[in-house]
């Protein structure tokens, strides 16, 4: 059992839990992420790991209010358990000195960004980061990322904090005035898939870190799999970050539909019963 | 071996044996008919999770039990990946003993009422029996008196748990699935402390997450992991090792062995157009959803997607699971698409009988050659092609080729795929220098189960592949015998 040492609200649907589980801190490294479950009859359902405390034993994790197993993990307080967690998952991001990079970020896809933007950094590269959001009081871990990049751009939708316009903008704006080697981007599907259209046609190899469906997390179900250059590649055990210019993100787009009416009735429900 | 045949004899050869074997003539015993256990009407089971076969009566185990010859060498005995001590416990059975019996069992077997459910005792125990070389009756049913003697000492709860004498040595299971489960209780038995580590949040891996409800309940296993965390058993779930804990780590904390038993946990898929289209599963995800998260049911989180038309393509045990638990979610047409012919089909003849009983669709030589969506993306089409078969192949399975211009369109809602899995890659990715054969399984000793890294020992899918529940605990019964003596030297 895993117990909550610290919760902080980030924005209206956005908050950080700070989790006991000495095991994963001490073996997780910058793009693994962990499965959690809340409740005997609760969901799978995997997050990033945001950062670690070694000595305190506990994860961070990120997580925004989408849908019933992400409410059920919000509304847990400080003090509370969480029933199963297990990690960390997945490939650790390859970190090494490519020069100039941009972390492109979109909502609460910065959360996963923090551990990555600061390993890029240590091993020596200049990293900016594209904050985007749709509005200012969605942006989140301004402060830490300032501290952690090298430069800084926000972005939001509808102009309310820093330049108006999306990611996108953002890339062109910074690859119009310097040579960049590597673009990182994690956020919503449909933000990877435009941040990868723009810089295939800039010849930037970009990686996305992928945020499929998944239940076991460990390669036994093939619920988060993916087609990457042609092939069937499971985001759990052969990601979650790829080459983003190979990713087929319209069947993905598809794939992380498949129970949208289903959930959308579940959440219903839900809230009728409060 | 030489001292369990030993056993053996000196037990056939006590009195009260003598005196039952002489009680009736062997004319006698097999004039008797080989005893069925009683079903659930096809119609009920396949819109409910009750368990399809009820177990032996008492009355019907008695008369099974004298069926059975005693024979001075029982062949029934080598058909056994556990060598289970066959005629000793059927023999107390014939003398009303279930309690003893279930103590015969308990020697070999940690799991007797799995075993009794699950094992194709067609191919093994029974195969070997008297009755099925000599006499090519039906073999005397060795499964159910085993099924039969299990759920006795479970419903009437007169579990006997030995005690066992201690001797302070660690060592550590990957995986509590079917080869874990053995392994552990194997040596627990020989005085170990051990601490099975399990990734999912539920402990009997392919138990619980793959058979389903009707065919094995959960409360089975559930009962038979008690009495081997009243062995002492140290269970702790959500803990991948090689990500969680490294082997490594392991050492430091005291283990002196590991045993590996993570499963086939990669589902296979065919590669053709339109797989990865929403409404396309493994067997793996849609048994876990309904299974291990229950999915579908009152008040669990875990969703499902509903169809009428389901097609599954495989001809497995693992098929027929999965087409048997899409009926029970309410499918109208739930259908098996397979290559080769029914004769060829690798799953339990039981299954199928099973299946055909409950209404499923079997299109034999028949195979998907790719899918198609509605506009949403959800697949809403299946093209698949006639086959025909042809000589039999090095394995002795017929070969097969698909028929030119055969192609031809199946209307579906969901289509889950179940033609097989690959091992699990976690432990291999995080052991340096543990050899891996061509297709990703953990090479052993055959003997000993061991691997090249010295202490790291092996067995079940993750070495074989894809098997079945009992090999996998045959093998962790192997790999407990050679690591116990490795540790004494």
């Amino acid at each position: 059992m895993n117990k909550i040492v610290d919760k902080k609200q980030f924005s209206e649907n956005v908050f950080q839990l700070t989790i006991e589980a000495p095991r994963i801190a001490k073996n997780r490294k910058a793009g693994h992420f962990v499965i959690v479950k809340v409740g005997e009859k609760g969901e799978r359902i995997p997050l990033t790991i945001v950062d670690s405390n070694l000595e305190q034993g506990t994860i961070d994790l990120i997580i925004q209010r989408v849908g019933v197993s992400s409410s059920k993990l919000i509304d847990l307080q400080i003090g509370d358990f969480v029933d199963d967690l297990v990690g960390p998952l997945g490939h650790a991001t390859h970190i090494e000195n490519v020069g100039t990079v941009i972390a492109a970020g979109g909502g609460v896809g910065l959360a996963p960004m923090l551990p990555i933007i600061r390993a890029m950094k240590e091993a020596g590269n200049k990293v900016i980061t594209i904050l985007a959001a749709r509005s200012k009081n969605l942006v989140i871990l301004e402060e830490q990322i300032r501290a952690a990049s090298s430069e800084v751009l926000i972005m939001t939708n509808d102009g309310t904090y820093g330049d108006k316009g999306l990611v996108t903008n953002g890339i062109e704006k910074i690859i119009s005035t310097e040579k960049v080697d590597l673009v990182l981007t994690i956020g919503p599907a449909i933000m990877m898939k435009a941040v990868s259209d723009l810089t295939q046609k800039h010849n930037i190899p970009t990686v996305a870190s992928l945020n499929t469906i998944m239940v076991d997390g460990t390669g036994m179900c093939g619920a988060c799999r993916v087609s990457v250059g042609g092939e069937t590649k499971f985001v759990c055990v052969d990601g979650p970050e790829f080459d983003a210019h190979k990713v087929n993100f319209d069947e993905m787009l598809s794939r992380l539909g498949a129970y949208k009416e289903i959930e959308i009735e579940a959440m219903n429900n839900c809230n009728s019963l409060k | 071996m030489l001292e369990a045949e030993n056993i053996r004899k000196a037990r056939r050869n006590e009195a009260w044996r003598e005196d039952l074997r002489k009680s009736k003539q062997v004319k006698e015993r097999m004039l008797i008919k080989r005893n069925h256990m009683a079903e659930t009407a096809p119609e009920i089971r396949n819109k409910s999770n009750v368990e399809v076969n009820k177990g032996f009566t008492e009355a019907q185990a008695l008369v099974e039990a004298q069926r059975c010859i005693d024979c001075p060498n029982p062949t029934c005995i080598t058909g056994c990946p556990v060598e289970i001590s066959i005629p000793d416990f059927v023999k107390q059975i014939e003398l009303g003993k279930f309690v003893e019996a279930a103590q015969v069992i308990k020697e070999t077997s940690s799991l007797a009422a799995v075993c009794g459910r699950v094992c194709p005792q067609e191919r093994q125990c029974e195969k070997e029996c008297f009755y099925t070389i000599k006499l090519k009756q039906e073999p005397v049913a060795i499964g159910n008196l085993e099924r039969f003697v299990a759920d006795y000492e479970r419903e009437n709860s007169v579990q006997v748990v030995p005690k066992v004498t201690k001797n302070g040595m660690k060592v550590a299971v990957v995986g509590s699935g079917p080869a874990g489960l053995s392994f552990a209780g194997d040596m627990a038995m020989r005085g170990y402390d051990v601490t099975v580590f399990e990734a999912l949040h539920e402990i009997g891996g392919v138990l619980k997450y793959g058979i389903p409800e009707f065919r094995l309940p959960n409360n089975v296993i559930d009962h038979e992991i008690n009495y081997l965390k009243k062995l002492g058993i140290i269970f702790e779930t959500n803990v991948i090792v090689g990500k969680t804990i490294t082997i490594d780590e392991m050492t430091e904390l005291g283990f002196k062995a590991v045993f590996v038993g993570s499963g086939a946990g990669l589902p296979k898929f065919m590669n053709i157009p339109g797989e990865n289209l929403t409404g396309v599963f493994s067997a793996n995800e849609y048994l876990t959803r309904i299974n291990l998260m229950g999915a579908g049911r009152e008040g669990y989180d875990t969703p499902i997607l509903k169809g009428k038309k389901i097609a599954i393509i495989g001809g497995g045990n693992t098929a027929m699971d999965a087409v048997r638990t899409a009926k029970r979610q309410g499918a109208e047409q739930a259908m098996i698409v397979y290559r080769r012919s029914l004769e060829e089909m690798p799953a339990r003849l039981e299954e199928i009988r099973h299946a055909q009983e409950e209404g499923i669709i079997f299109m034999c030589l028949t195979n998907p050659v790719r899918y198609n969506a509605d506009e949403k993306g959800k697949v809403n089409e299946m093209i698949v092609q006639k086959m025909e078969l042809g000589a039999p192949d090095e394995s002795g399975r017929r070969a097969f080729r698909a028929i030119p211009k055969s192609e031809y369109s199946v209307p579906v809602d969901l289509v889950i795929v179940s033609v097989g899995v690959s091992p699990n890659p976690i432990i291999q990715q995080s052991v340096k220098g543990l050899q891996i054969s061509k297709w990703g399984t953990i090479e052993v000793n055959e003997e000993t189960m061991e691997s090249n890294i010295p202490m790291l020992f092996a067995g079940g899918d993750i070495v074989r592949g894809g098997a079945t529940v009992i090999l996998a605990m045959g093998d962790g019964k192997k790999a407990a015998k050679a690591m116990d003596e490795k540790l004494r030297k």
